[in-house]
C-alpha cells in the first residue's frame, strides 16, 4: 500500500529529524548559540560509525556507545574554548546570535574540509540489518525500525532527565531566563555548556542511527542543519513537544513528495511547509510568545 | 574647492587608471582584476544590507547563481543588455518573495532562510534541468570578451558605491542605522522597518544577480554545482567582515588582501583549501570583529583623544 508506505517511511525519517531538532533546541534555546555547524556533527558521526563498521567491524549500535561520549566531549570543548569567549563579549542576545552564526559558519567549513580530506567527496552507505520485515502490509528494513526505536528511547530519556532531575531543572531555568537563573544560584555557564554538549551528543546519535539506512556524503551537513533549524522554529523555540510534532510532519511531507513527485525536491517541500506555518503562526506551532 | 571636490577628483583619476588596466596588462592580470572587481561588487552589495541592519545574509550565491543561470538559458536568444535586464528582474522578484516572507519576522528566520536558500534554488534548478530541459549542464556561448567583462564589472562597482553613498545620506540610510541599533526603538519612531529592510535587501540582491550574469561567460559551461557553489557566499561574507561591513568602503579593504590570499591558497593547498578558509574566517570573527575599517577608525579616535589630553 502506497499510503501506508509513505506514512511509515515518513515517520521514521521524521523521528530522526525530531531527535536532531531536540539537540538543536538545547543548543539554541538554552545555550543561546545558533550553531550552523550542527549538521556537520550528524555527518561526522555517521562517517565515524561507517568507519567503525567497515574498518574494525564494530556494530553501529555498539558504535553508538562509543560515539556519544566522544561527541559530548568535543562539543563541550567547542563551547568552552570557542563559544564562551563570544558569550562573554556579547552585550546582548542579538550580538551573541550574530557572533555565533559567524563563528559556527567558519567552523562548518573547517569540519567539512577535514571530512572531505579524510573521506573524500563520494557517497557512502553500508548495509547493516537491512532485512525486510512486513509492517501493516508494507516492507520495512529492520535497521530503520531499530533506529526509530532508539530515537524514541533517547528522546524519552531526555524528557525525563530534563523534567525529573536537578540538573535538568537548572537547564530549563536557564532556557527561561539566563539572568534570573543566576539569582537562584544556577551556574549559567556550566548549564549552558552542558546543554550545548548534550545537543551535540544527540545529533551524533541521530547521525549514527540515520547512517544505518541513509546514503550520505561529507558535504551534506548543511541540509541537516537547515532541516533541524526549520523543525525547531516550526515547533516553537524551546518546545520539545513542538519539535516532535514538527519533525514528524516534515518527515511525512518530505516522503510524500519524494515518492509522488521527485526525490530531488525535499528541501523545497521543507521550505514551503516552513513558510506556511510561519505565515499562519509566526511563533511556531506550539510557541507561546515571540522571543 | 573643499574636501568633497578633492575626493571626487581623486575618485575620477582612480577610476580612469583602473579602466586603463586592460590596455597595458596581460590576460592574467585582467583575470585577476576581474576577480577583484567582482568580489568588490559582491562584498559591497552584501554590506549594503547586512552591515547596517546586522541581518546576516548567507544567500549571496543564490542570487549570483540566478544571474549566471539566466545567461546560460537566454544568452543566445536575446541581446546582451536585455539578458542582464531579465536576470536583474528575476533576482529582484526572488528577493521580494524571500524578503516579504521573512523580513517581517525576527532576524533568525531570515538567516535560516538565506542559509538554505541557495541549496533550495539549486535543487529546483536541477529538477527543472533534468525533467524539462533534459540535461544538467548548459554551454554559455555569448560573444563577450574578457576586457568587456572587466569594464562592465568596473561600471557595476562604481554604481554600487554610488548607490551606497546615496543611501547612506538618505532618510532610508538613517532608518537602517536605527534598525541596526534597536529595531523596537525604530518602530516606535515611526519607521516602517519592513519596507526599509526589504528595499535594501532588493537593492543588494539586484547587484549580486547582475554580477552573476556578467561573470557567466567566463565559465563557458555551467551546471547547478558550479553556479550555486556555497564557497562564493562564504568568501563574500569573510571579505566584507574583514574590511568592516558598517562603512561603505570597508568591504574593499577586505577584498583586496583576501583575493590575493585565496589565489595563493587555492594554488598551493588545493586539498585543505576549505579548512584554511574556515580557520581564517574564525580568526577574523574573533580578532577583528569590527573589520580593518573599524581598527583604522578607533586608531584615529584614540590618537585624537591622546592629543586632547596632553597639553
Amino acid at each position: 500500500m502506497l499510503v501506508v508506505d509513505i506514512i511509515l517511511t515518513g515517520l521514521i525519517i521524521g523521528g530522526m529529524y525530531a531527535l536532531i531538532a531536540l539537540g538543536l533546541t538545547l543548543q539554541y534555546g538554552v545555550a543561546r548559540i545558533v550553531n550552523l555547524a550542527y549538521g556537520e556533527f550528524f555527518v561526522a558521526a555517521a562517517l565515524g560509525a561507517f568507519w567503525l563498521y567497515t574498518g574494525v567491524s564494530v556494530n553501529p549500535l555498539i558504535g553508538l556507545v562509543l560515539v556519544l561520549p566522544v561527541a559530548f566531549g568535543i562539543n563541550w570543548a567547542i563551547y568552552q574554548g570557542l563559544l564562551a569567549p563570544l558569550v562573554r563579549r556579547a552585550k546582548n542576545q542579538g550580538m551573541l546570535e550574530v557572533d555565533s552564526i559567524l563563528a559556527t559558519f567558519g567552523l562548518l567549513f573547517v569540519i567539512q574540509g577535514v571530512a572531505l580530506a579524510s573521506f573524500g567527496g563520494q557517497y557512502f552507505s553500508y548495509s547493516y540489518l537491512s532485512i525486510p520485515v512486513s509492517v501493516m502490509g508494507s516492507a520495512l528494513a529492520v535497521n530503520r525500525l531499530i533506529a526509530l526505536g532508539f530515537a524514541a528511547g533517547i528522546g524519552g530519556a531526555l524528557y525525563l532527565a530534563l523534567t525529573r532531575t536537578r540538573l535538568g531543572t537548572a537547564v530549563r531555568a536557564v532556557a527561561v531566563d539566563p539572568v534570573a537563573a543566576q539569582l537562584v544560584a544556577i551556574d549559567v555557564r556550566r548549564a549552558s555548556a552542558f546543554a550545548f554538549a548534550l545537543g551535540g551528543a544527540l545529533v551524533a546519535a541521530g547521525g549514527v542511527l540515520g547512517g544505518m539506512f541513509l546514503t550520505l556524503n561529507a558535504a551534506m551537513g548543511v541540509v541537516f542543519t537547515t532541516k533541524a533549524l526549520i523543525v525547531v522554529i516550526m515547533g516553537g523555540v524551546g518546545n520539545l513537544l513542538g519539535a516532535l510534532v514538527a519533525g514528524l510532519l516534515l518527515g511525512v511531507a518530505e516522503t510524500s513528495v519524494a515518492r509522488l513527485v521527485d526525490p530531488g525536491l525535499t528541501l523545497a517541500v521543507n521550505y514551503a511547509l516552513f513558510l506556511a506555518v510561519l505565515l499562519w503562526r509566526p511563533t511556531g506551532l506550539f510557541g507561546s510568545a515571540a522571543r | 574647492m573643499n574636501a568633497t571636490h578633492l575626493g571626487a577628483i581623486a575618485a575620477l583619476f582612480i577610476t580612469i587608471a583602473i579602466a586603463a588596466v586592460p590596455f597595458v596588462a596581460g590576460p592574467y592580470h585582467v583575470a585577476l582584476g576581474i576577480s577583484l572587481l567582482s568580489y568588490s561588487v559582491l562584498a559591497t552589495a552584501w554590506a549594503l544590507f547586512s552591515g547596517p541592519t546586522r541581518y546576516i545574509s548567507l544567500a549571496t550565491v543564490a542570487f549570483f547563481g540566478i544571474g549566471a543561470y539566466t545567461v546560460g538559458a537566454l544568452g543566445e536568444a536575446l541581446p546582451w543588455w536585455l539578458v542582464l535586464a531579465v536576470a536583474a528582474a528575476i533576482g529582484v522578484a526572488v528577493a521580494l518573495v524571500v524578503g516579504l516572507s521573512t523580513l517581517r519576522l525576527s532576524g533568525m528566520y531570515f538567516v535560516i532562510f538565506t542559509f538554505g536558500l541557495s541549496e533550495l534554488i539549486r535543487q529546483v534548478v536541477t529538477w527543472y534541468e533534468v525533467n524539462v530541459h533534459r540535461s544538467v549542464g548548459r554551454y554559455v556561448f555569448v560573444d563577450v570578451t574578457q576586457n568587456a567583462i572587466y569594464w562592465q564589472l568596473l561600471a557595476l562597482t562604481i554604481l554600487v558605491l554610488v548607490a551606497g553613498w546615496l543611501i547612506g545620506r538618505s532618510r532610508l540610510g538613517l532608518a537602517l542605522r536605527v534598525i541596526g541599533e534597536d529595531e523596537t526603538v525604530a518602530r516606535h519612531c515611526g519607521i516602517d522597518t519592513t519596507a526599509a529592510k526589504l528595499t535594501l535587501f532588493v537593492v543588494s540582491a539586484l547587484f549580486t544577480t547582475v554580477t552573476g550574469a556578467v561573470m557567466a561567460p567566463r565559465w563557458t559551461y555551467i551546471d547547478p554545482a558550479i553556479a550555486f557553489n556555497p564557497m562564493i557566499s562564504f568568501q563574500v561574507v569573510i571579505m566584507a567582515l574583514l574590511g568592516g561591513a558598517t562603512r561603505l568602503l570597508g568591504p574593499l579593504l577586505g577584498v583586496i588582501p583576501l583575493v590575493f590570499l585565496f589565489e595563493l591558497l587555492s594554488a598551493n593547498f588545493p586539498n585543505s583549501y576549505s579548512i584554511l578558509l574556515g580557520a581564517a574566517f574564525m580568526l577574523i570573527v574573533y580578532v577583528v570583529p569590527n573589520g580593518v575599517a573599524g581598527i583604522i577608525e578607533t586608531g584615529f579616535k584614540g590618537f585624537g583623544r591622546r592629543a586632547e589630553v596632553t597639553p
